[in-house]
Protein backbone atom coordinates (compact mmCIF):
# COMPACT_ATOMS: atom_id res chain seq x y z
CA UNK A 1 0.00 0.00 0.00
CA UNK A 2 1.59 3.56 -0.80
CA UNK A 3 1.68 5.86 2.04
CA UNK A 4 0.84 8.99 1.38
CA UNK A 5 2.74 11.92 3.87
CA UNK A 6 1.90 15.34 4.78
CA UNK A 7 5.06 16.97 6.22
CA UNK A 8 5.36 13.62 7.92
CA UNK A 9 1.94 12.84 9.17
CA UNK A 10 -0.40 9.96 7.37
CA UNK A 11 -3.60 8.77 7.94
CA UNK A 12 -3.27 5.37 8.74
CA UNK A 13 -4.83 2.22 10.55
CA UNK A 14 -3.44 0.47 13.36
CA UNK A 15 -2.56 -2.30 11.63
CA UNK A 16 -0.87 -0.09 8.55
CA UNK A 17 1.15 1.31 10.98
CA UNK A 18 2.30 -1.47 12.34
CA UNK A 19 3.22 -3.58 9.50
CA UNK A 20 5.07 -0.01 8.40
CA UNK A 21 6.87 0.17 11.44
CA UNK A 22 7.79 -3.63 10.61
CA UNK A 23 9.16 -2.68 7.11
CA UNK A 24 11.21 -0.13 8.73
CA UNK A 25 12.76 -2.08 10.70
CA UNK A 26 13.56 -4.80 8.26
CA UNK A 27 13.29 -7.85 10.90
CA UNK A 28 15.61 -10.93 8.80
CA UNK A 29 12.65 -13.14 9.31
CA UNK A 30 8.95 -12.81 9.64
CA UNK A 31 7.02 -16.12 10.46
CA UNK A 32 3.06 -15.51 10.32
CA UNK A 33 -0.04 -17.06 9.81
CA UNK A 34 -2.89 -14.37 9.76
CA UNK A 35 -5.65 -14.26 12.00
CA UNK A 36 -8.74 -11.17 12.29
CA UNK A 37 -7.81 -8.81 13.14
CA UNK A 38 -4.39 -8.55 12.77
CA UNK A 39 -4.85 -9.66 9.47
CA UNK A 40 -3.46 -6.58 7.63
CA UNK A 41 -0.73 -6.50 9.84
CA UNK A 42 0.77 -9.54 7.72
CA UNK A 43 -0.79 -8.66 3.94
CA UNK A 44 0.46 -5.60 3.92
CA UNK A 45 4.10 -6.51 5.36
CA UNK A 46 3.72 -9.43 2.78
CA UNK A 47 3.03 -6.66 -0.04
CA UNK A 48 5.93 -4.83 1.49
CA UNK A 49 8.49 -8.55 0.72
CA UNK A 50 7.00 -8.65 -2.50
CA UNK A 51 7.95 -5.53 -4.02
CA UNK A 52 11.20 -5.98 -2.36
CA UNK A 53 10.91 -2.65 0.46
CA UNK A 54 12.62 -5.18 3.14
CA UNK A 55 15.20 -7.92 2.72
CA UNK A 56 13.04 -10.42 4.89
CA UNK A 57 12.25 -14.13 4.75
CA UNK A 58 8.66 -14.13 5.08
CA UNK A 59 7.66 -17.77 5.93
CA UNK A 60 4.17 -18.76 5.82
CA UNK A 61 3.04 -21.39 7.83
CA UNK A 62 0.50 -23.84 8.50
CA UNK A 63 -1.01 -22.39 12.29
CA UNK A 64 0.46 -20.12 14.91
CA UNK A 65 1.72 -22.71 16.77
CA UNK A 66 4.11 -23.56 13.81
CA UNK A 67 4.66 -19.67 13.34
CA UNK A 68 5.94 -19.10 16.94
CA UNK A 69 8.13 -22.34 16.69
CA UNK A 70 9.40 -20.57 13.71
CA UNK A 71 10.16 -17.78 15.54
CA UNK A 72 11.49 -19.37 17.56
CA UNK A 73 14.17 -20.74 15.53
CA UNK A 74 15.18 -18.29 13.69
CA UNK A 75 15.58 -15.74 17.05
CA UNK A 76 18.06 -19.40 17.62
CA UNK A 77 19.87 -19.22 14.58
CA UNK A 78 20.56 -15.00 15.61
CA UNK A 79 17.93 -13.19 13.54
CA UNK A 80 15.57 -10.38 14.25
CA UNK A 81 12.66 -11.42 14.33
CA UNK A 82 9.00 -10.10 14.26
CA UNK A 83 5.09 -11.85 13.94
CA UNK A 84 1.88 -10.88 14.34
CA UNK A 85 -1.36 -12.40 15.63
CA UNK A 86 -4.46 -12.38 17.62
CA UNK A 87 -7.24 -14.49 19.98
CA UNK A 88 -7.28 -17.81 18.95
CA UNK A 89 -3.73 -16.97 17.68
CA UNK A 90 -2.21 -16.66 20.03
CA UNK A 91 -4.13 -19.35 22.31
CA UNK A 92 -2.45 -21.74 19.89
CA UNK A 93 1.32 -20.55 20.36
CA UNK A 94 0.91 -20.57 23.98
CA UNK A 95 2.77 -23.89 24.88
CA UNK A 96 5.78 -21.95 22.58
CA UNK A 97 5.38 -18.57 24.09
CA UNK A 98 6.93 -19.47 27.19
CA UNK A 99 9.78 -21.57 25.41
CA UNK A 100 11.03 -18.07 23.35
CA UNK A 101 11.08 -16.54 26.54
CA UNK A 102 12.69 -19.33 28.88
CA UNK A 103 15.45 -19.56 26.06
CA UNK A 104 15.62 -15.74 26.33
CA UNK A 105 15.07 -15.01 22.44
CA UNK A 106 13.89 -11.19 22.23
CA UNK A 107 10.97 -11.90 19.67
CA UNK A 108 8.86 -9.09 18.59
CA UNK A 109 5.15 -9.91 18.58
CA UNK A 110 2.26 -7.74 17.79
CA UNK A 111 -1.14 -8.69 19.27
CA UNK A 112 -4.14 -6.95 17.96
CA UNK A 113 -6.54 -7.91 21.32
CA UNK A 114 -9.56 -9.92 20.30
CA UNK A 115 -11.99 -11.64 22.81
CA UNK A 116 -11.38 -15.66 23.11
CA UNK A 117 -13.96 -18.24 21.93
CA UNK A 118 -16.90 -19.42 22.98
CA UNK A 119 -19.12 -17.87 21.76
CA UNK A 120 -16.79 -16.90 18.84
CA UNK A 121 -15.94 -13.32 18.39
CA UNK A 122 -13.86 -11.55 16.39
CA UNK A 123 -14.14 -7.97 18.42
CA UNK A 124 -11.98 -6.77 20.86
CA UNK A 125 -11.20 -7.44 24.41
CA UNK A 126 -7.97 -8.63 26.29
CA UNK A 127 -8.43 -11.98 27.08
CA UNK A 128 -5.96 -12.96 24.87
CA UNK A 129 -3.05 -11.37 26.02
CA UNK A 130 -4.07 -11.45 29.30
CA UNK A 131 -3.86 -15.23 29.13
CA UNK A 132 -0.52 -14.90 28.11
CA UNK A 133 0.45 -12.53 31.41
CA UNK A 134 2.14 -15.36 32.82
CA UNK A 135 4.30 -16.61 29.81
CA UNK A 136 7.31 -14.06 30.72
CA UNK A 137 6.58 -12.23 27.59
CA UNK A 138 7.06 -8.40 28.57
CA UNK A 139 3.96 -6.37 27.31
CA UNK A 140 3.10 -2.98 26.23
CA UNK A 141 -0.31 -2.02 25.37
CA UNK A 142 -1.56 1.36 23.66
CA UNK A 143 -3.53 3.52 23.41
CA UNK A 144 -3.35 4.98 19.93
CA UNK A 145 -2.16 4.08 16.45
CA UNK A 146 0.33 6.43 17.29
CA UNK A 147 1.29 5.00 20.32
CA UNK A 148 1.25 1.29 18.79
CA UNK A 149 3.44 2.06 16.14
CA UNK A 150 5.99 4.25 19.02
CA UNK A 151 5.76 0.94 21.15
CA UNK A 152 6.93 -1.33 18.10
CA UNK A 153 9.54 0.80 17.49
CA UNK A 154 10.71 0.77 20.98
CA UNK A 155 10.07 -2.82 21.51
CA UNK A 156 13.02 -3.89 19.51
CA UNK A 157 15.86 -2.17 21.30
CA UNK A 158 13.83 -3.29 24.85
CA UNK A 159 13.59 -7.05 24.16
CA UNK A 160 17.50 -7.18 21.98
CA UNK A 161 18.92 -5.09 25.48
CA UNK A 162 21.48 -6.96 26.52
CA UNK A 163 20.27 -7.00 30.12
CA UNK A 164 17.06 -8.25 29.00
CA UNK A 165 17.35 -10.40 26.02
CA UNK A 166 13.26 -11.23 26.14
CA UNK A 167 10.78 -11.36 23.70
CA UNK A 168 8.24 -8.65 23.46
CA UNK A 169 4.30 -8.26 23.05
CA UNK A 170 2.69 -5.04 21.87
CA UNK A 171 -0.63 -4.72 22.17
CA UNK A 172 -3.79 -2.72 20.17
CA UNK A 173 -7.28 -3.22 20.65
CA UNK A 174 -8.45 -5.15 17.42
CA UNK A 175 -11.10 -3.15 15.18
CA UNK A 176 -11.09 0.29 17.54
CA UNK A 177 -7.45 0.70 16.75
CA UNK A 178 -6.29 -1.59 13.95
CA UNK A 179 -8.79 -0.48 11.54
CA UNK A 180 -9.73 3.14 12.54
CA UNK A 181 -7.40 5.13 10.64
CA UNK A 182 -5.78 8.22 12.78
CA UNK A 183 -3.44 10.90 11.57
CA UNK A 184 -0.10 9.55 12.63
CA UNK A 185 3.44 10.97 12.81
CA UNK A 186 6.05 8.98 11.17
CA UNK A 187 9.22 8.74 11.56
CA UNK A 188 11.89 8.62 8.40
CA UNK A 189 13.18 5.05 7.44
CA UNK A 190 16.39 6.26 8.62
CA UNK A 191 15.58 6.97 11.91
CA UNK A 192 14.30 3.77 13.05
CA UNK A 193 17.16 2.17 11.46
CA UNK A 194 18.93 4.66 13.54
CA UNK A 195 17.32 4.07 16.65
CA UNK A 196 16.96 -0.14 16.52
CA UNK A 197 20.25 -0.29 15.74
CA UNK A 198 22.07 -3.75 14.31
CA UNK A 199 20.82 -6.52 16.08
CA UNK A 200 23.60 -9.44 17.04
CA UNK A 201 22.90 -12.50 18.88
CA UNK A 202 25.17 -13.28 21.77
CA UNK A 203 25.07 -16.92 20.33
CA UNK A 204 23.42 -18.54 16.97
CA UNK A 205 22.92 -21.75 15.85
CA UNK A 206 24.71 -20.96 12.67
CA UNK A 207 28.09 -19.91 13.76
CA UNK A 208 29.46 -23.37 13.08
CA UNK A 209 32.73 -22.64 14.40
CA UNK A 210 31.45 -22.19 18.22
CA UNK A 211 28.63 -25.30 18.21
CA UNK A 212 25.73 -24.41 21.30
CA UNK A 213 23.45 -26.33 22.55
CA UNK A 214 19.91 -24.45 22.72
CA UNK A 215 16.98 -25.90 24.48
CA UNK A 216 18.58 -28.32 26.22
CA UNK A 217 16.80 -30.15 29.37
CA UNK A 218 17.09 -28.76 32.94
CA UNK A 219 16.16 -31.29 35.62
CA UNK A 220 15.99 -29.97 39.40
CA UNK A 221 19.53 -29.60 39.94
CA UNK A 222 19.21 -26.31 38.27
CA UNK A 223 15.83 -25.70 36.54
CA UNK A 224 14.58 -23.15 39.19
CA UNK A 225 18.21 -21.12 38.89
CA UNK A 226 17.16 -20.90 35.40
CA UNK A 227 13.54 -19.84 35.79
CA UNK A 228 15.39 -17.10 38.74
CA UNK A 229 17.76 -16.03 36.23
CA UNK A 230 14.58 -15.06 33.95
CA UNK A 231 12.73 -13.24 36.77
CA UNK A 232 15.36 -11.09 37.39
CA UNK A 233 15.61 -9.53 34.22
CA UNK A 234 11.92 -9.92 33.42
CA UNK A 235 11.91 -7.29 36.55
CA UNK A 236 15.00 -5.07 35.43
CA UNK A 237 13.43 -4.66 32.04
CA UNK A 238 11.26 -1.99 33.65
CA UNK A 239 14.26 0.23 33.97
CA UNK A 240 15.21 -0.67 30.36
CA UNK A 241 11.71 0.23 29.28
CA UNK A 242 12.01 3.98 30.81
CA UNK A 243 16.07 3.90 29.34
CA UNK A 244 14.81 3.48 25.57
CA UNK A 245 10.87 6.13 26.08
CA UNK A 246 13.90 8.51 26.93
CA UNK A 247 15.71 7.98 24.28
CA UNK A 248 12.87 8.00 21.86
CA UNK A 249 11.73 11.27 23.36
CA UNK A 250 15.33 13.09 22.64
CA UNK A 251 15.69 12.22 19.24
CA UNK A 252 11.70 12.53 18.35
CA UNK A 253 10.12 14.04 20.67
CA UNK A 254 7.46 12.11 22.06
CA UNK A 255 7.28 11.04 25.47
CA UNK A 256 6.34 7.49 27.19
CA UNK A 257 6.42 6.31 30.50
CA UNK A 258 5.43 3.21 32.36
CA UNK A 259 1.80 4.47 32.16
CA UNK A 260 -0.22 7.89 31.48
CA UNK A 261 -1.94 9.65 33.83
CA UNK A 262 -4.59 12.40 32.89
CA UNK A 263 -5.39 15.05 35.66
CA UNK A 264 -4.23 12.37 37.89
CA UNK A 265 -1.91 14.67 40.27
CA UNK A 266 -4.68 16.64 42.52
CA UNK A 267 -7.54 13.40 41.51
CA UNK A 268 -9.62 11.86 44.52
CA UNK A 269 -11.01 9.63 42.37
CA UNK A 270 -9.99 7.88 39.36
CA UNK A 271 -10.47 4.67 36.77
CA UNK A 272 -7.40 2.38 36.14
CA UNK A 273 -7.78 1.42 32.52
CA UNK A 274 -5.71 -0.14 29.41
CA UNK A 275 -5.69 0.44 26.08
CA UNK A 276 -8.00 2.56 23.43
CA UNK A 277 -10.70 2.54 26.42
CA UNK A 278 -8.31 5.27 27.70
CA UNK A 279 -9.52 7.72 25.65
CA UNK A 280 -13.27 7.76 25.68
CA UNK A 281 -12.18 8.14 29.83
CA UNK A 282 -10.08 10.33 29.07
CA UNK A 283 -13.28 12.33 27.45
CA UNK A 284 -15.65 11.67 30.68
CA UNK A 285 -12.50 12.96 33.02
CA UNK A 286 -12.49 16.65 31.09
CA UNK A 287 -16.38 16.25 31.71
CA UNK A 288 -16.58 15.71 35.32
CA UNK A 289 -14.05 18.71 35.41
CA UNK A 290 -16.43 21.11 34.14
CA UNK A 291 -18.73 20.32 37.10
CA UNK A 292 -16.14 20.16 39.88
CA UNK A 293 -15.20 16.58 40.08
CA UNK A 294 -11.73 15.54 40.94
CA UNK A 295 -11.59 13.11 38.69
CA UNK A 296 -8.52 11.35 37.11
CA UNK A 297 -7.33 8.91 34.94
CA UNK A 298 -4.51 6.00 35.16
CA UNK A 299 -3.32 4.21 31.97
CA UNK A 300 -0.91 1.62 32.07
CA UNK A 301 1.77 1.13 29.15
CA UNK A 302 3.63 -1.52 30.75
CA UNK A 303 1.37 -4.40 32.59
CA UNK A 304 4.53 -7.23 32.34
CA UNK A 305 6.52 -7.04 34.39
CA UNK A 306 3.79 -4.68 36.42
CA UNK A 307 5.37 -1.75 38.00
CA UNK A 308 3.27 -2.17 41.41
CA UNK A 309 5.76 0.29 42.86
CA UNK A 310 5.13 3.23 40.73
CA UNK A 311 1.47 2.57 40.36
CA UNK A 312 0.72 2.55 44.01
CA UNK A 313 3.01 5.72 44.43
CA UNK A 314 0.67 7.60 42.02
CA UNK A 315 -2.29 6.26 43.06
CA UNK A 316 -1.86 6.28 46.84
CA UNK A 317 -3.15 9.51 47.93
CA UNK A 318 -7.00 8.86 46.02
CA UNK A 319 -9.87 8.19 48.18
CA UNK A 320 -11.46 5.81 45.34
CA UNK A 321 -10.61 3.96 41.96
CA UNK A 322 -11.96 1.80 39.52
CA UNK A 323 -9.81 -0.85 37.67
CA UNK A 324 -11.64 -1.73 34.80
CA UNK A 325 -11.07 -4.47 33.11
CA UNK A 326 -11.63 -5.69 29.25
CA UNK A 327 -10.93 -9.54 30.22
CA UNK A 328 -12.33 -11.57 33.34
CA UNK A 329 -9.87 -13.79 35.36
CA UNK A 330 -13.36 -16.42 35.39
CA UNK A 331 -14.02 -16.54 39.39
CA UNK A 332 -10.39 -14.89 40.32
CA UNK A 333 -10.82 -12.18 42.45
CA UNK A 334 -11.90 -9.42 39.76
CA UNK A 335 -10.23 -8.65 36.77
CA UNK A 336 -6.56 -8.99 36.03
CA UNK A 337 -5.23 -5.62 36.12
CA UNK A 338 -7.75 -5.38 38.93
CA UNK A 339 -6.23 -8.09 41.27
CA UNK A 340 -2.55 -6.88 40.83
CA UNK A 341 -3.02 -2.84 41.39
CA UNK A 342 -5.52 -3.74 44.50
CA UNK A 343 -2.60 -5.96 45.62
CA UNK A 344 0.45 -3.42 44.72
CA UNK A 345 -1.98 -0.99 46.66
CA UNK A 346 -1.89 -3.12 49.99
CA UNK A 347 1.09 -1.72 51.37
CA UNK A 348 0.25 2.35 51.21
CA UNK A 349 -0.82 3.77 54.61
CA UNK A 350 -3.75 4.86 53.61
CA UNK A 351 -5.01 2.68 51.67
CA UNK A 352 -7.70 3.51 48.96
CA UNK A 353 -10.93 2.03 48.09
CA UNK A 354 -10.88 -0.21 45.03
CA UNK A 355 -13.46 -1.62 42.82
CA UNK A 356 -13.61 -3.90 40.25
CA UNK A 357 -15.27 -3.28 37.19
CA UNK A 358 -15.68 -5.70 33.93
CA UNK A 359 -16.44 -4.07 30.66
CA UNK A 360 -16.48 -3.97 27.08
CA UNK A 361 -15.91 -7.91 26.44
CA UNK A 362 -16.42 -9.27 22.92
CA UNK A 363 -16.42 -5.49 21.87
CA UNK A 364 -19.34 -4.07 23.44
CA UNK A 365 -18.93 -0.29 23.32
CA UNK A 366 -17.79 1.45 25.99
CA UNK A 367 -19.01 4.87 26.13
CA UNK A 368 -18.38 8.28 27.49
CA UNK A 369 -21.83 7.37 29.61
CA UNK A 370 -20.43 4.47 31.01
CA UNK A 371 -16.73 6.03 32.39
CA UNK A 372 -19.16 8.99 33.99
CA UNK A 373 -21.25 6.41 35.44
CA UNK A 374 -18.50 4.36 37.32
CA UNK A 375 -17.07 7.93 38.61
CA UNK A 376 -20.15 8.76 39.93
CA UNK A 377 -20.13 5.11 42.01
CA UNK A 378 -16.76 6.38 42.79
CA UNK A 379 -17.74 9.86 44.10
CA UNK A 380 -20.29 7.70 46.58
CA UNK A 381 -17.88 5.19 47.69
CA UNK A 382 -15.07 8.44 48.38
CA UNK A 383 -17.88 10.39 50.21
CA UNK A 384 -18.87 7.41 52.52
CA UNK A 385 -16.17 5.45 52.50
CA UNK A 386 -18.26 2.49 51.77
CA UNK A 387 -18.08 0.12 48.96
CA UNK A 388 -21.19 -1.09 48.00
CA UNK A 389 -20.21 -3.58 44.99
CA UNK A 390 -16.72 -4.34 45.10
CA UNK A 391 -16.87 -6.51 41.68
CA UNK A 392 -19.65 -6.52 38.72
CA UNK A 393 -19.72 -6.53 35.08
CA UNK A 394 -20.63 -3.46 33.35
CA UNK A 395 -21.80 -2.45 29.61
CA UNK A 396 -24.27 -4.93 29.97
CA UNK B 1 27.61 -25.88 38.79
CA UNK B 2 29.11 -24.55 41.94
CA UNK B 3 27.32 -21.33 41.88
CA UNK B 4 23.67 -22.24 41.70
CA UNK B 5 22.95 -18.37 40.04
CA UNK B 6 25.51 -18.74 37.89
CA UNK B 7 23.60 -20.79 35.14
CA UNK B 8 24.12 -19.48 31.35
CA UNK B 9 21.69 -17.33 29.60
CA UNK B 10 18.80 -18.69 28.67
CA UNK B 11 20.12 -22.52 29.28
CA UNK B 12 22.27 -21.98 26.56
CA UNK B 13 25.37 -24.81 26.43
CA UNK B 14 28.77 -23.15 25.35
CA UNK B 15 28.78 -26.64 22.93
CA UNK B 16 27.82 -29.36 20.74
CA UNK B 17 26.81 -32.72 20.74
CA UNK B 18 26.49 -32.37 24.36
CA UNK B 19 23.93 -35.55 24.13
CA UNK B 20 27.05 -37.18 23.98
CA UNK B 21 27.94 -36.90 27.25
CA UNK B 22 24.43 -38.60 28.85
CA UNK B 23 24.35 -41.79 29.43
CA UNK B 24 20.24 -43.21 28.40
CA UNK B 25 21.46 -47.01 28.56
CA UNK B 26 20.04 -47.33 31.80
CA UNK B 27 16.39 -46.46 30.50
CA UNK B 28 16.66 -49.80 28.59
CA UNK B 29 14.15 -52.59 29.70
CA UNK B 30 14.88 -54.60 26.16
CA UNK B 31 18.30 -55.15 25.13
CA UNK B 32 19.25 -55.92 21.11
CA UNK B 33 21.31 -58.69 20.40
CA UNK B 34 22.95 -58.92 16.96
CA UNK B 35 23.30 -62.28 15.30
CA UNK B 36 26.39 -61.73 13.44
CA UNK B 37 25.73 -65.03 10.94
CA UNK B 38 22.65 -63.55 9.79
CA UNK B 39 23.71 -59.58 9.31
CA UNK B 40 24.19 -58.99 5.56
CA UNK B 41 25.58 -55.81 6.78
CA UNK B 42 22.64 -53.63 4.60
CA UNK B 43 22.78 -51.03 7.43
CA UNK B 44 19.13 -50.02 7.52
CA UNK B 45 19.18 -50.20 11.67
CA UNK B 46 22.15 -47.68 11.16
CA UNK B 47 19.76 -45.09 9.31
CA UNK B 48 16.88 -46.32 11.34
CA UNK B 49 18.32 -45.80 15.07
CA UNK B 50 17.08 -42.57 16.15
CA UNK B 51 20.26 -42.42 18.89
CA UNK B 52 22.95 -43.13 16.59
CA UNK B 53 23.22 -46.16 18.79
CA UNK B 54 24.73 -48.30 16.00
CA UNK B 55 27.99 -48.80 15.76
CA UNK B 56 29.37 -49.56 12.20
CA UNK B 57 33.33 -50.07 11.09
CA UNK B 58 34.65 -50.14 7.48
CA UNK B 59 31.08 -50.00 6.42
CA UNK B 60 30.02 -53.03 8.24
CA UNK B 61 27.79 -53.88 11.42
CA UNK B 62 29.44 -54.35 14.40
CA UNK B 63 26.97 -53.76 17.59
CA UNK B 64 25.19 -51.35 19.52
CA UNK B 65 26.53 -48.57 21.58
CA UNK B 66 24.84 -49.82 24.76
CA UNK B 67 25.90 -46.56 26.84
CA UNK B 68 23.12 -44.74 24.50
CA UNK B 69 20.46 -47.17 23.42
CA UNK B 70 17.65 -46.79 24.93
CA UNK B 71 16.01 -50.33 23.66
CA UNK B 72 13.32 -49.11 21.68
CA UNK B 73 13.23 -51.95 19.16
CA UNK B 74 12.98 -50.05 16.21
CA UNK B 75 16.41 -51.62 14.61
CA UNK B 76 14.93 -55.08 15.36
CA UNK B 77 11.72 -53.92 13.86
CA UNK B 78 13.30 -53.05 10.48
CA UNK B 79 15.78 -55.77 10.06
CA UNK B 80 14.44 -57.01 6.66
CA UNK B 81 12.17 -60.26 7.03
CA UNK B 82 14.41 -61.98 5.41
CA UNK B 83 17.49 -61.90 7.65
CA UNK B 84 16.24 -60.60 10.83
CA UNK B 85 19.55 -60.74 12.48
CA UNK B 86 18.41 -58.70 15.10
CA UNK B 87 16.47 -59.76 18.50
CA UNK B 88 15.07 -57.80 21.50
CA UNK B 89 15.90 -59.61 25.03
CA UNK B 90 14.54 -58.89 28.60
CA UNK B 91 17.46 -56.80 30.20
CA UNK B 92 16.20 -58.87 33.41
CA UNK B 93 17.60 -62.09 31.83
Amino acid sequence: MAITMTKGQAGLTGNSAIAYAMKQINPDVCPAYPITPSTAVIEEFASYVADGAVTTELITVESEHSAMSACIGAAAAGARVMTATSSQGLALMWEMLYIASGMRLPIILTDVNRALSAPINIHCDHSDSMGARDSGWIQLYSETVQEAYDNLIQAVRIAEDETVQLPVMVCLDGFITSHAIENITLLSDEEVQGFVGEYNAKTTLLDIDHPVTMGAMSLPENYIDFKFQQSEAIARSKDTVLKVAEDFEKRFGRKYGLFEGYRLEDAEIAIVILNSAAGTTKVAVDELRKKGLKAGLLRPRLFRPFPFKELAEALKDKKAIAVLDRADSMNGFGGPVFNELRSALYDVPKRPKVVSRIYGLGGRDYKVKDAIAVFEELKTIAETGMVDTLQKYITI
Amino acid sequence: MADKKAVPLGGVIPEGGTADGYSTGGWRKLRPVLNKEKCTNCLICWVMCPDSAVITEDGKMIGFDLEHCKGCGICAMECPDKVKAIKMEEEAD
